[in-house]
């Protein structure tokens, strides 16, 4: 198995302009992961799978999580304010982070029996429609799984071939698994009128 | 502009093209599932499945249930296969959290998940035969064998189905007295059974007819579609998690992978007949070379578990093809997002590749052949 | 070396009907078989006949007393930890409270909605004084959808005789586990005397 950062070299040399970091991951489970910039997403995706040696073929899971704005104090210095000196703030800042959902695909490769190699895709807001590319092009796998997470997450699939709701009904209007999303109050009575029984 | 005769061929096309719905009540769909077909005489043309009729958003309630409470609920995704989904989400959250497994309790994990492979093959035996129009025959065949695996899962786990039996780090309770030989016992009867359901069908004219050549998918594109488990081996690819990924204590046993080579409904059919057979090989191993000690990891954790920040996804070959759990933990009690990967949903993606060209009563069987369970599809 | 199905592929037997004659070999043999092989006619004539349950069996929880007196030998000491924990949030409890309206270790109300109980016994596992246990009852169909199914304190509490006919091994260990802890605190008490 290449490791990420050979990964990440391959694919910058053969997609030049596009943009993809690491993101790691610190839990027991090292798995990091690949942060693509969804203008070549679809290009990266291909590359990856093509390559002889990398040949992720397979797509196995997909799917979105929402990240709610944040706000988080913090003690370090801002550093996207200053440019070239670092300047030390020493008071607790409050910062917000916006929101923003993000995509998730993990790829195996069945001819090398390698894997996973995870493939992340973030929007710049929580936007009732936000947009990504579509990798359903190059794998067939996420069809379903990406009409899904239209669905439930309210991302927009560019380039896919049946954009609709997987799960819900069609005149449904929210997506449920935002984490801002509540049900409707469900009532505790019962929908059969209990006096219209008949006597026992 | 469409010329005079082009209108009147479609119009005539139009007239001669029939719209079907077949489901959600239907018993051929293995519960509620709908299929909107477009037929032209027999043919189907076209066909788009419906989902959602027994959705209820499981992984939404699972971010708002501690991380033991969820494992009752995986019971209830794949209802044949409890066993095998508590194996994978218990596998996710030891990843997640680095929870070691202690041997005996990996041992208990492959014997009741190889039975669960068991038990849910003969049941598609006999749905996929009763999708062809075998009333029951071999459904009852299939049936009285699984509730004997079934009885020794409720023995063990206290449940026939809704098992809930696994936990991070372990199993929730050791072997009751006498239970290992009685699934000895079983394993040796079984073979005998898979003979007896072997002469049965494998050579019935009818069965034939039906099954070859109908739904055929070549590898490439199975690999492509994603598609797992035994319909992905039937189209000859040779992809088995188990060997893999070799999760538990699978390497130590000696087992083979059947493969078809055409990946039509025979192919998919034989190959559960050929997989039950390796089941009871590694079956018959795991339970003679059972080793004692503990059942769980006296430092696991399962009550209250915070699993530091982060991601995992941990995936298992179950009897449908890979199920995987992708969970992201904040550090709080409660999965911050909590995915399943299905293998019933994503086999389901060629369904309308395979159907079209088919004749409609050759649908049932195909969507049989990939034995989909509408717990997992829908969620 | 993988075996391929392939090795099995046929087209029928060996003349055409041969399969479908040795499959009806096989339905033959089960059908005759089934009046002298106890193998072959598993199913018994429910409901006048019935199999006997495994012991780990389950099907509902309840709430185990000792002694004669259900309100005296109560186990549970509403510490609320099952109702915190169950997953479908069926279990109710209310604290018993004294005259100051402090609560008071004992459970005023204690319902299970098993209408909404989906058997999962988490409730047993994480029951620090072994005061819950699982049932075995079944066919407890009732006529009304909400208020029969919703088992209260009265209906929940059965004697530790009851559980130890239900399940020896189980409530043998129990039974040791609370010996144990009492043991301990006896212990405890007479160090406390001798400090």
């Amino acid at each position: 198995m290449l490791d990420l950062e050979t990964i990440i070299k391959r694919v910058q040399e053969a997609v030049p302009s596009c943009r993809i970091e690491l993101v790691s991951n610190e839990s027991h489970s090292g798995h990091h992961s690949l942060l693509v910039d969804d203008g070549h997403a679809v290009e990266v995706a291909r590359f990856l799978r093509d390559a002889p040696d990398i040949c992720l073929d397979y797509a196995s899971n997909v799917t979105g999580i929402d990240w709610l704005n944040s706000t988080v104090k913090e003690k370090v210095p801002v550093t996207e304010t200053v440019e070239g000196e670092e300047k030390v703030n020493e008071k607790t800042v409050e910062k917000t982070v916006p929101g923003y959902l993000e995509v998730v695909y993990h790829l195996y490769s069945m001819r090398l029996k390698q894997g996973p190699v995870i493939l992340r895709m973030r929007t710049g807001n929580r936007d009732p429609d936000v947009h990504l590319p579509s990798l359903t092009p190059v794998y067939r796998s996420a069809e379903l799984q990406e009409r899904e997470v239209y669905d439930l997450f309210g991302i927009v699939f560019d380039g896919h071939p049946d954009m609709r709701r997987l799960l819900m009904w069609e005149e449904f209007e929210d997506h449920p698994m935002r984490k801002d999303y509540f049900p409707p109050e469900e009532s505790d009575e019962s929908p059969i009128d209990e006096q219209a029984r008949p006597k026992q | 502009m469409t010329s005079t005769e082009e209108v009147e061929s479609i119009s005539e096309k139009s007239e001669r093209l029939l719209n079907i719905s077949m489901g959600p009540q239907h018993p051929s769909t293995h519960g509620v599932f709908r299929m909107k077909a477009v037929l032209d005489g027999e043919t189907v043309v076209k066909l788009t499945p419906v989902f959602g009729y027994l959705h209820r958003n499981h992984e939404k309630l699972a971010e708002r249930t501690s991380y033991l409470g969820n494992m009752p609920y995986t019971d209830r995704l794949d209802y044949f296969c409890s066993l095998t989904n508590n194996w994978a989400y218990a596998l996710s959250v030891e990843r997640l959290a680095g929870i070691e497994v202690p041997e005996r309790a990996e041992y208990l994990r492959v014997i009741t998940a190889e039975l669960t492979r068991l038990q849910n093959h003969l049941a598609f035996l006999g749905f996929l035969l009763n999708d062809m129009g075998v009333w029951a025959t071999v459904l009852i065949y299939g049936f009285r064998e699984r509730e004997k695996i079934l009885d020794l899962f409720e023995s063990l786990t206290g449940a026939r189905m809704m098992c809930n039996y696994m936990r991070f780090g372990g199993c929730r309770c050791d072997v009751p007295d006498g239970w290992v030989e009685e699934a000895k016992r079983i394993t040796d009867e079984l073979p005998g059974v898979l003979d007896e359901l072997e002469q049965l069908l494998t050579d019935n004219e009818i069965v034939v007819a039906r099954t070859q050549g109908v739904g055929t998918v070549p590898g490439r594109k199975a690999i492509n579609a994603g598609l797992t488990g035994p319909v992905l081996r039937a189209s000859g690819v040779n992809y088995d998690v188990r060997k893999v990924d070799s999760y538990g204590v699978y390497d130590r046993f000696d087992f083979s992978v059947p493969l078809g080579s055409v990946g039509d409904c025979y192919d998919r059919f034989m190959l559960r007949l050929l997989e039950m057979r390796q089941s009871l090989n590694i079956l018959k191993a795991a339970l003679n070379e059972l080793p004692s000690g503990p059942i769980i990891n006296p430092k696991a954790k399962n009550r209250n578990l915070r699993p530091p920040a982060g991601e995992a996804y941990g995936r298992i070959e179950s009897p449908k093809g890979e199920l995987g759990f992708y969970l992201v933990s904040d550090k709080s009690g409660t999965p911050y997002r909590y995915r399943v990967r299905p293998p019933s949903l994503v086999n389901l993606t060629l369904l309308e590749d395979m159907c079209v060209g088919q004749k409609v009563a050759d649908v049932v069987v195909i969507l049989g052949s990939i034995d989909i369970i509408l717990g997992e599809v829908d969620r | 070396m993988e075996r391929m199905a392939s090795h099995y592929r046929k087209s029928g037997g060996r003349w055409l009907g041969s399969g479908i004659l040795r499959g009806m070999g096989v339905t033959l043999k089960n059908w005759i078989g089934s009046y002298f092989d106890p193998s072959r006619l598993v199913t018994v004539c429910y409901p006048g006949e019935r199999l006997p349950l495994p012991e780990n069996s389950r099907s509902f929880p309840f709430l185990i007393y000792d002694g004669d007196d259900p309100e005296a030998g109560l186990r549970c000491v509403a510490c609320r930890i099952c109702e915190k924990e169950c997953p479908p949030e069926c279990i109710h409890i209310e604290n018993e409270r004294d005259e100051n309206g402090k609560p008071r270790k004992r459970p005023a109300v204690f319902d299970i909605d098993i209408s909404v109980c989906m058997s999962c016994q988490i409730c047993v596992e994480v029951c620090p004084f072994d005061a819950i246990e699982m049932d075995q009852i079944y066919a407890i169909s009732t006529n009304a959808r909400f208020e029969p199914l919703r088992l209260h304190k009265e209906q929940l509490l059965k004697p530790n005789e009851y559980f130890r006919e239900l399940s020896p091994t189980r409530s043998a260990a129990a039974d040791a586990r609370r010996e144990a802890e009492r043991a301990k605190q006896a212990k405890k008490k007479e160090a406390g005397k001798k400090g």
